[in-house]
């Protein structure tokens, strides 16, 4: 419970994780129906019977903080407050849950005739349950998933039935609701609806804040979301959402409850479902809109072989320790409470702080498969320029070196030690058939399949040179958002790695500036705790040393003669980033207008970089990532290398290309002395 | 036998116990004379006296040598305690209180289940004090020499020296068990009227001496203690024998006293004129009216007779600087800011509180207990924001949680012809009217009334009403006025836990109406939280309940104990987690303090709670009314 169980530990190896248990041995032993059907009779906070969803709503309509903004709308705007009271109780009926047990149980029937069908097993830590189990009965719970799947909220509800436990509401964004019969499913399972944004819309913030915090407050059920606020189309952690995380924590800080339990939990998908999908839209094919019929069509999935599912229940982190020393809870002391305020700044970095910390608590627990480690050395072999592929044993080899390395950085690594390596290569591979090829002994992405088609509508005959590429891409990416899930395991290493590739000299404050440059420029793009500058050095310090690939002393860092291997591994790991984030800086200096707007950016940036790897001059296609191109934008914007100006429709992007040129060279190792750069960042 | 509307705090003046008394007090006398340095003590006395128009010399509780009627290392009365008698049942001794000679069956089985405790395992105090556990004093010889001179009584004893050093908090009484006394004040006076006090403060001011003010010796903020690290003598000015009612003004409704009258003594005698102040704090017997001055105390029947802010008309108070006081006894003034405030709450700071003239009230009429129960805290908690929203709240109106409850109930005595009725009334409740309530979540609320007959049962009637409301149902007069009667005697209880490895104390807070609920949860649970994380085996008794109200909040008092079997330093632990839960009475918007004040264990805050320019105000005053610190108990600031 305590707050330490979230933040690193100081030695990985040492992290001590519970067991799995598949829960699919079951269902494929017994009666679904029964399942379905049984008695189910989950232990409640505190005893409190959760309350009914029409209940729910009056309590939250009858609120003292609700009143008070009613008034306030009503007063500005001049309408009457019945009327906007009867807008609140709209937006609440857009918005409500009705929970209901029998939709559960359809949905636990057949969920688990999907769930055999898809995947090989679900694993779940039943001592993580256990853990959960007692927090829910303590405390109000909020439970943190990860988001990588359509599938996540589904699988968390049936995990809670599964094992008894109360059945969490779960927030979830509008879009769904475009698919009216699965929406309202949803909503009968749980789900209550949000829309994407809604700014400055005071009555809607104040009916959503509530109905959370009422839901909360009286600890009815463990309510949901999805720190990363959507999916990962690229399996990195996403960048927090702060939005809901501080909304859950509000009834703590203002003493209306004693405490919040915060959940991370962590779901590895062995094959993602959504894989192809997610590569395309990140290369701009346009996304299929999420209507029913589009996920029916979906069908034909069900017949491939999913591999299996970890879900991993975190240690529950108390709000109550995240907040001791950090927060003055007396500030809340001179206003009522029921009056919306403003969140202090030092409020506002304790979230956002909290929301790194359980990221990386969830990213800490995300079970890797020996493929993860397959995917990483093949796109590096790829990029290399290997076109013809690594011969099986060889990258069997580099696979149990890698295996080993990544162990001793703490890497969650499922590599069934029972089998040969051999054999945990070529199943790996196997499962990924889509993804890679053998030929001749030799295994390569499967990029070089001739006329793969773009879509499966589209002609074959009339492939360009653009469409062949941009379907090697959609290899190329499915592949890294496998790699990206190890992301985090290698980050730290790999930023200090490539401070010492890009620095002229072994200085040890040298390199700092170069590492602390780079977390810098990528804290838009991994999940890099805000203010933990020197932490993560010293952790990246102490792995390298720990595993003999550097030596570092007061004044200096020194590699090791074994360890060039290892960086020169880490310093690949996060070339694909480094150039992408360079190639942005290129279009920006040579292409970037006057009248370039932000929807614009993406659509020039794309095209500027098709341009590029058409004529050979970039190594990696994952640059074509759309995630990646959002993130530098990001990040130069908010180095202040662009600015936005507020236009007439809308905001154009002012460059400011001195300092777009010297970040570009500085990223490129160019710069003798980087101080000066970091410096003024 | 009782007072005439029922008080039920130890009684003095009933026929055995006068005799007694007044014994005792010649003996007292006696030993007196026979210490050189109080030769013409009562030839003073009397001088002194003469001022006033009423003397009691005989009805005075509090003897010079107070540890011939009261322990040196507990609460209360030498005679009067709990313990476990042969037959291992529990019994109150003595004959001062109602309860006294009795048994109360339930208690053992109520602490062997809310503590862990054991008979068999005891915690007994050091009987006495060995003489080497006391400094010798450190004397200011020419202050020493001055004050002889003027014939103002004193002592270097080491009893009374030790009993000065000291208030009630559990560490004090805690050490004093173990036979451990840190720095005591080196010399007691006792000042016989408001001119002795001017005497004595002037010597203090021209020998460099501090004064540190004591009157009944009630502090629960570690305000007695004496600053470790002060180095010049340290005097302790008992005010005790300052305890004449000097006049009564019937026309205005007002009485003049000396500040060092305690509570029970005041109320008697202005009885006995058919008047009262209403003032009753739960530590009336003992604690005096400079003492309720200095700490700004609050009574229990503060709805019909105000705080001591309230009632206090005219002070006059001993300062370095001279005598301070308001020429006129008007019954409110716009002349700046009141400078009753500076001294209200002063802590024994600024200087000696000698008279105050306060409002009194004709005796009530009548007088009717009653009680309430709910089905849950919240409930009841609604009912008090409700009867002090429609401003009806009776004399005293008072909500225990579901633990407090208990353990009311673990007080029963066995066989009483006052509390048979209410056993057997009670069980029939339980079977018959609180069958919905669930017993581990009902609460209770205890009532008295007072006023005309009429108008009480009128008030009763609104009262009831509005409970009901709140699904509250009326269980009956005796539930009530037992609640009261505890009020004396829980004070004794906690020495009977100390000797069972039990430790604990009660502290108190102001809260807005809408945090109430939040605060009882939060603090509650912050304490049994932090007990488990110090190690404690049992879990603690953490238990609140809600003692006053007001129209924009209540007061709450918490209630918290835990059996320190297998801690090292209980008395740290007991002290961190004091600590936290007030941490957490902060964090939640409740007060520093409602009316135990601040004194040292709380000071640490006083910046937070004040502002800065708020404790630059208080530190000017200081600065200016005692530049050289000769009131040096360091409280407040
Ligand atoms: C069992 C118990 C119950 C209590 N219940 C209540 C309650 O219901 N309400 C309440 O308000 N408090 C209560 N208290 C706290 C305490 O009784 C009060 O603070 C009381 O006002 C202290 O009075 P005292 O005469 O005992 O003062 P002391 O304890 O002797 O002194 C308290 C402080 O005041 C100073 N002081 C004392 N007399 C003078 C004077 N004449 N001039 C200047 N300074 C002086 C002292 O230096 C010291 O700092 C309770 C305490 C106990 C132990």
């Amino acid at each position: 419970m305590a707050s330490g169980a979230v933040y690193s530990h100081r030695d990985p190896m040492l992290k001590k994780r519970d067991d799995f248990e598949d829960i699919l041995e079951e269902r494929r032993n017994s009666s679904d129906l029964r399942y379905a059907l049984r008695c189910y009779t989950p232990l409640f906070y505190k005893g409190v019977a959760p309350c009914k969803p029409s209940m729910l709503k009056s309590m939250v309509l009858q609120s003292d903080q609700l009143h008070y903004v009613i008034n306030q709308v009503s007063k500005e705007t001049g309408r009457e407050t019945g009327v906007v009271q009867d807008e609140a109780s709209a937006i609440l009926e857009e918005m409500a849950h009705t929970l209901q047990l029998s939709t559960v149980r359809f949905f636990a029937f057949t969920l688990s005739k999907v769930f055999k069908s898809l995947f090989r097993s679900i694993c779940v830590n039943e001592e993580g349950i256990q853990r959960l189990q007692q927090a829910i009965r303590e405390h109000p719970v909020v439970l943190l998933p990860s988001h990588r799947s359509y599938m996540d909220f589904l699988l968390m509800s049936y995990l809670l039935y599964t094992y008894d436990l109360t059945l969490p509401v779960i927030a979830a964004g509008m879009d769904f609701m475009g698919m009216k019969f699965v929406g309202e499913m949803l909503r009968m399972s749980g789900a209550f609806f949000i829309r994407r944004s809604f700014g400055g819309d005071k009555l809607y913030w104040a009916v959503f804040s509530e109905y959370v915090k009422t839901m909360l407050k009286n600890g009815f059920a463990p309510v949901e979301f999805f720190l990363e606020g959507t999916r990962s189309r690229t399996s990195k952690s996403l960048t927090p959402k702060l939005g809901l995380l501080n909304i859950a924590m509000d009834p703590f800080l203002k003493g209306q409850v004693f405490d919040v339990n915060v959940v991370p939990v962590s779901i590895s998908y062995e094959r993602i479902l959504e894989e192809t999908l997610y590569a395309r839209e990140l290369l701009g094919i346009p996304k299929p809109k999420e209507s029913t019929s589009g996920l029916f069509k979906a069908r034909k999935v069900l017949s491939e072989d999913y591999g299996s599912i970890h879900v991993y229940f975190g240690q529950p982190v108390s709000v109550r320790s995240l907040a001791e020393g950090r927060v003055d809870r007396c500030q809340f002391n001179l206003v009522p409470r029921h009056i919306p305020s403003r969140a202090d700044e030092d409020i506002h970095s304790f979230v956002n702080d909290s929301a790194y910390k359980l990221v990386r608590a969830q990213e800490e627990n995300m079970v890797l498969k020996p493929w993860v480690l397959l995917a990483s050395l093949l796109l590096q072999n790829q990029a290399a320029g290997q076109k013809q592929g690594v011969a099986l044993d060889e990258l069997t080899a580099q696979a149990v070196w890698l295996r080993d390395l990544s162990r001793q950085y703490g890497a969650f690594l499922h590599w069934p030690d029972q089998m040969s390596p051999s054999e945990v290569v070529s199943s790996s591979l196997s499962l990924h058939r889509g993804l890679v090829r053998i030929c001749e002994g030799k295994v390569q992405l499967a990029v070089e399949q001739e006329g793969a088609p773009v879509g499966p509508g589209e002609p074959r005959s009339t492939v360009t040179p653009e469409e062949k590429l941009l379907s090697q891409a959609v290899i190329v990416l499915s592949c890294a958002s496998y790699r990206n899930q190890a992301l985090h395991v290698f980050l730290r290493p790999a930023l200090l790695a490539s401070a010492i590739h890009a620095a002229s000299s072994n200085q040890k404050q040298e390199v700092f500036n170069g590492f602390s440059f780079l977390r810098n420029m990528f804290s838009n793009e991994f999940i890099l705790c805000p203010g933990a500058t020197v932490q993560d050095f010293e952790e990246a310090c102490y792995l390298l040393v720990k595993t003999g690939a550097l030596q570092v002393t007061e004044q200096e860092v020194l590699v090791t003669e074994g360890g060039h291997r290892t960086l020169a591994f880490l310093i690949s790991m996060l070339d694909p980033f480094l150039q992408g984030y360079q190639v942005v800086c290129r279009f920006l200096c040579e292409e970037a207008t006057e009248s370039l707007t932000e929807k614009q950016f993406i659509p020039a940036v794309r095209k500027f970089i098709i341009k590029h790897l058409l004529a050979g001059r970039l190594r990696h296609a994952e640059v074509l990532s759309s995630d990646l191109q959002k993130n530098s934008l990001a990040a130069f914007l908010r180095l202040g290398a662009v600015q936005r100006i507020k236009g007439v429709d809308q905001g154009t992007l002012k460059v400011n290309t001195v300092m777009v040129n010297s970040l570009e060279d500085t990223l490129g190792g160019k710069l003798p002395t980087q101080k000066a750069v970091a410096a003024r960042l | 036998m009782d007072h005439k509307h029922g008080s039920s705090m130890a009684s003095n003046s009933s026929g055995s116990d006068r005799q007694r008394v007044a014994q005792q007090r010649l003996r007292i006398i006696a030993g007196h004379l026979q210490r050189p340095v109080d030769v013409d003590s009562t030839i003073r006395a009397a001088e002194c006296k003469a001022q006033g128009t009423e003397t009691h010399v005989e009805e005075k509780t509090v003897p010079k040598r107070r540890q011939e009627i009261m322990k040196w290392n507990g609460w209360g009365y030498s005679d009067t305690k709990f313990l476990f008698n042969k037959k291992g049942q529990a019994e109150f001794t003595g004959k001062r209180y109602k309860l006294s000679g009795m048994i109360i069956p339930a208690l053992k089985e109520w602490m062997e289940g809310t503590f862990g405790t054991n008979m068999q395992h005891k915690s007994p105090a050091t009987p006495i004090l060995t003489s080497g556990a006391v400094q010798p004093p450190t004397l200011n010889e020419a202050f020493v020499e001055e004050l002889t001179s003027t014939g103002i009584p004193f002592s270097l004893d080491a009893e009374d020296r030790v009993f000065r050093a000291h208030g009630h908090c559990l560490h004090e009484i805690f050490a004093l068990r173990e036979g451990k006394v840190g720095r005591v004040p080196d010399l007691v006076v006792w000042p016989n009227c408001h001119n002795d006090v001017v005497k004595i403060v002037e010597l203090a001011c021209k020998h460099g001496v501090c004064l540190i003010p004591y009157g009944g010796g009630t502090s629960v903020s570690s305000g007695l203690e004496c600053p470790p690290e002060e180095t010049r003598s340290i005097v302790s000015l008992d005010t005790s024998q300052m305890n004449r009612i000097l006049w009564i003004d019937e026309k205005n409704l007002t009485a003049h006293m000396e500040a060092g009258i305690v509570g029970q003594d005041l109320e008697r005698l202005l009885n006995e004129s058919g008047y009262c102040t209403g003032h009753e704090p739960d530590s009336m017997e003992f604690s005096s009216l400079g003492g309720w001055v200095a700490t700004r105390a609050s009574g229990m029947k503060k709805n019909i007779y105000g705080n001591i802010e309230d009632l206090v008309v005219h002070v006059r108070m001993v300062t370095p600087q001279g005598v301070i006081e308001k020429s006129c006894q008007g019954p409110r003034m716009s002349i700046g800011p009141d400078i009753h405030h500076f001294i209200l709450g002063s802590e024994g700071t600024l200087g000696v509180v000698t008279e105050v003239t306060m409002k009194i009230r004709p005796v009530p009429e009548y007088q009717k207990y009653g009680s309430v129960v709910f089905p849950s805290f919240e409930q009841g908690v609604a009912c008090l924001r409700e009867v002090a929203k429609q401003r009806c709240a009776p004399a005293s109106i008072r909500l225990m949680d579901n633990e407090q409850f208990k353990f009311g109930h673990a007080l029963k005595p066995q066989v009483s012809s006052m509390f048979t009725s209410f056993l057997d009334g009670l069980k029939t409740f339980y079977i018959t009217k609180f069958k919905g309530f669930e017993p581990n979540s009902l609460c209770v609320a205890t009532l008295l009334f007072e006023g005309g007959r009429e108008k009480v049962l009128q008030h009763e009637k609104q009262v009831y009403d509005i409970a009901a409301k709140f699904g509250g149902l009326a269980a009956g007069e005796d539930n009530g006025q037992r609640g009261y009667m505890l009020t004396f005697v829980i004070a004794y209880l906690r020495d009977l836990g100390m000797d069972y490895y039990v430790i604990g104390e009660s502290f108190e807070t102001s809260v807005p109406w809408d945090r109430v609920l939040d605060i009882c949860r939060n603090v509650k649970a912050r304490i049994t939280r932090e007990c488990k994380d110090k190690g404690v085996q049992f879990a603690p008794l953490s238990s609140c309940r809600v003692t006053q109200t007001y129209d924009a909040g209540a007061c709450v008092y918490f209630y918290f104990a835990f059996n320190y079997r297998g801690l090292s330093d209980p008395v740290h632990v007991y002290d961190e987690v004091e600590h936290a839960a007030r941490e957490e009475i902060l964090a939640n918007g409740g007060s520093l303090s409602h009316h135990h004040g601040v004194g040292k264990l709380r000071k640490e805050w006083m910046r937070e709670a004040v502002s800065n320019v708020g404790m630059g105000m208080l530190k000017s005053v200081k600065d200016y009314v005692d530049p050289n610190n000769i009131f040096g108990n360091r409280n407040l600031l």
